[in-house]
């Protein structure tokens, strides 16, 4: 893509009239990118075939910085419905994509997110099939915000439900966590701190395919704990089955240096964003195995079992603590914010 | 991670926690003064492995918890009034009179969460038409950055910034709760981090005056455990004096250089406190020669004075005279998400270190 040919290089609200400035960036930028035969018919929406039941996800992307250590929005946006659909049990096949652009984008940064985006579709081995772009006035949004429904085939043996969740359930967490949320934090204006902590964005979902493959329905249930962190899932779960949790501090993996950010800022690490991580909740009976398959993978190098559904203590997660002591982990209430001292 | 990991060690923690158990005979109250303490001591799950006579009183040292409500309505009033104000972030969920600053910001006003006041000079100098003010809270421990900040912007010439201090001061506070007719305190843990700059050397009058022992002590579970320990051993042997337990952090003369700092933007002054009222001679103020550098001053909001919510028990709660369960709005009417006053909006207020950790139910000592 050449910018010099396209004759502009900052987005303005033109390009979200439907006019032929729109035309002109759809053609020479997301018609280009994203070339595939759904996509190509150039309809206002796209049509596919399937057969049987399917699991549709969406999500919108509106993180501040929009470049961060590790990635960017584009292929945030990709990750994180691909792995909401996978996470259901599913295969993500399709994706659509909506940008809602604050107009003063520079036309290189968007070039970079479309990029961004393209890679991210294409390692998880999902097609661009329908999109939108919008333009809203300078001060009306936050440079872009990206939104993505994501769709595909339930795997044959998914039966991926906090229904099949049990008594005596292994939970076993695939890597770090904490990571991304911190990622993101280093590079917020006014708690910017030096850190190489790099975002661990990623696709999951053929790691989630090849565990249903091998494990079938003894995985009971799938969960990246993305916003409100690995506490905001597991609190969801006892919940919504009235079994409790019984986790281990000294288990729950966390690299060295995110490990020292959260002591740093004063946040507790159960509580921060995680983007390339999810938990399997899994008949104990496999845990082992489990753990053994996806530490062949790169992304659940980490895996590690950090407790069990247990009905000792019913509706709550508790946390046993390095000391031996024990806490109740509530969910986040509003955003976790930075200690005074 | 050194000094951290080695201060979470399981079997250290155990073996102190036995020795505890073997060296108490009666029961004790133990206040440890420092908010980061009491969410050490909850989020740790320490006081349910304490022997019962070993009862931890929950003290006044969350900065957050004791700034006054009229000081978050001036903030909010700077804010609806066109200025850029930076805060500290778990300051901006506290419920003012009307509102808190997180509500302001939602109603347009510019507020800036950092981790550094030095950070709000910037946001000065890149915003040279609009006044910037930060919102100087905290005890001992932030001061001297706070302080720092107005010398920056002093020395580079920065006119459009000044801070809203609301700096509290630990001994008077202690002085403050030793003297209530309420009080059955018979021992303190220091807070830790005030000493680290501040030393040691006023307790050991406080100590002395009041014959009651002062433990120096950090926020880790081995610190913790170690200071209470430390607590028990004068308590049983009918001891009282200051010890140093967290002698890696803590000089007995403090840290030299923040302290020139602070001296030399601030004096000491009377402050509010939230809960507690006004305790003479327990704040920083600035001095005279930094006045343009105050924002009470700047903008002359002064006058604003505001009652407290009649049904928040926070003064007690901050003298230890009473625990949060025992408040009956606790958990009801008040809550992280719509609290009746700070304490239970800080992370290390007591009533939101009782409500996330423990929700009633573990703890209940």
């Amino acid at each position: 893509m050449d910018i010099q040919k396209l004759g502009f290089d900052t987005i303005n609200l033109g390009h979200g009239s439907g006019g032929l400035m729109t035309r002109d960036l759809l053609d020479n930028i997301i018609f280009q990118t994203f070339d595939n035969p759904i996509l190509d018919k150039k309809h206002d929406g796209a049509m596919v075939n399937f057969e049987g039941q399917i699991a549709i996800s969406t999500d919108s992307f509106v993180v501040s910085p929009v470049f961060f250590k590790g990635g960017n929005i584009g292929e945030l946006a990709v990750h994180g419905t691909v792995n909401d659909v996978a996470m259901c049990g599913a295969i993500p096949k399709y994706i659509s994509l909506a940008f809602i652009i604050e107009e003063g984008l520079s036309l290189s940064e968007f070039i970079t997110i479309v990029k961004s985006i393209k890679k991210a579709a294409d390692e998880s081995g999902v097609h661009i099939i329908t999109g939108d772009t919008k333009v809203v006035e300078k001060g009306k949004g936050d440079k872009i915000f990206i939104n993505t429904t994501g769709f595909g085939p339930l795997h044959p043996k998914a039966n991926i439900s906090t229904m099949c969740i049990r008594e005596g359930d292994s939970i076993v967490l695939s890597g770090s966590v904490a990571t991304h949320g911190m990622a993101i934090m280093s590079e917020r204006q006014g708690l910017e701190f030096e850190s190489d902590i790099v975002s661990d964005t990623t696709n999951l979902n053929y790691l989630v395919r090849d565990l249903l493959d091998a494990f079938g329905d003894q995985i009971h249930f799938l969960r990246d704990p993305t916003r409100g962190g690995l506490s905001g899932v597991l609190t969801e779960i006892v919940q919504d089955t009235g079994i409790g949790i019984s986790i281990f501090e000294d288990r729950i993996p966390i690299e060295k240096q995110v490990a020292a950010a959260c002591e740093i800022l004063g946040l507790d690490p159960l509580y921060v964003a995680n983007e390339g991580v999810f938990i399997a909740i899994v008949d104990k009976a496999i845990e082992a195995s489990v753990i053994q398959f996806m530490q062949k993978d790169v992304k659940g190098a980490n895996a590690v079992c950090i407790g069990e559904m247990t009905t000792a203590a019913t509706g709550k997660v508790i946390l046993n603590s390095r000391i031996g002591g024990k806490r109740i982990v509530s969910p986040l209430i509003g955003e976790q914010l930075p200690r005074i001292c | 991670m050194k000094y951290l990991s080695e201060y979470r060690n399981f079997e250290e923690t155990k073996g102190y926690l036995k020795r505890i158990e073997e060296t108490v005979t009666q029961t004790w109250k133990i206040m440890e003064v420092c908010g980061g303490q009491t969410h050490g001591l909850v989020k740790n799950g320490i006081l349910d492995l304490l022997p019962d006579q070993v009862q931890m009183i929950h003290g006044p040292g969350c900065p957050v918890c004791v700034t006054p409500l009229n000081l978050i309505d001036k903030a909010v009033e700077l804010l609806e009034n066109d200025v850029i104000v930076c805060s500290f972030g778990d300051m901006i969920r506290v419920p003012g009179s009307k509102k808190s600053l997180l509500e302001a910001k939602a109603h347009g006003g510019d507020l800036r969460v950092l981790y550094s006041p030095l950070e709000a000079v910037n946001i000065a100098k890149e915003n040279p038409h609009k006044e910037v003010v930060f919102f100087a809270v905290g005890f001992e421990t932030t001061a001297p950055a706070n302080a720092l900040s107005v010398m920056q912007a002093q020395k580079e010439g920065v006119t459009n910034y000044s801070i809203l201090v609301s700096h509290v001061l630990v001994p008077p506070a202690m002085e403050a709760i030793l003297d209530d007719e309420f009080c059955n305190i018979n021992a303190f843990l220091g807070a830790g981090h005030v000493c680290a700059i501040m030393g040691y050397k006023d307790y050991i009058s406080l100590s002395e005056h009041y014959r009651i022992p002062i433990i120096i002590t950090g926020f880790e579970p081995l610190d913790l455990v170690q200071g209470i320990y430390m607590a028990i051993c004068q308590l049983e042997s009918g001891q009282y004096k200051v010890e140093n337990q967290y002698s890696r952090v803590v000089k007995e003369e403090g840290n030299v250089a923040a302290l020139k700092v602070i001296n030399e933007v601030f004096e000491i002054g009377n402050r509010e406190w939230r809960g507690i009222g006004e305790i003479p001679n327990s704040g920083y103020v600035l001095t005279e020669a930094y006045r343009a550098y105050d924002a009470e001053f700047k903008f002359g909001i002064h006058r604003l004075h505001v009652a407290e919510n009649p049904k928040c028990i926070a003064g007690e709660i901050l003298k230890g005279i009473k625990k949060p369960h025992q408040c009956s709005e606790f958990g009801k009417h008040c809550n992280p998400s719509n609290p009746l006053g700070a304490p239970m909006v800080s992370s290390e207020g007591a009533c939101a270190a009782y409500y996330h950790f423990s929700n009633n139910v573990i703890t209940s000592k």
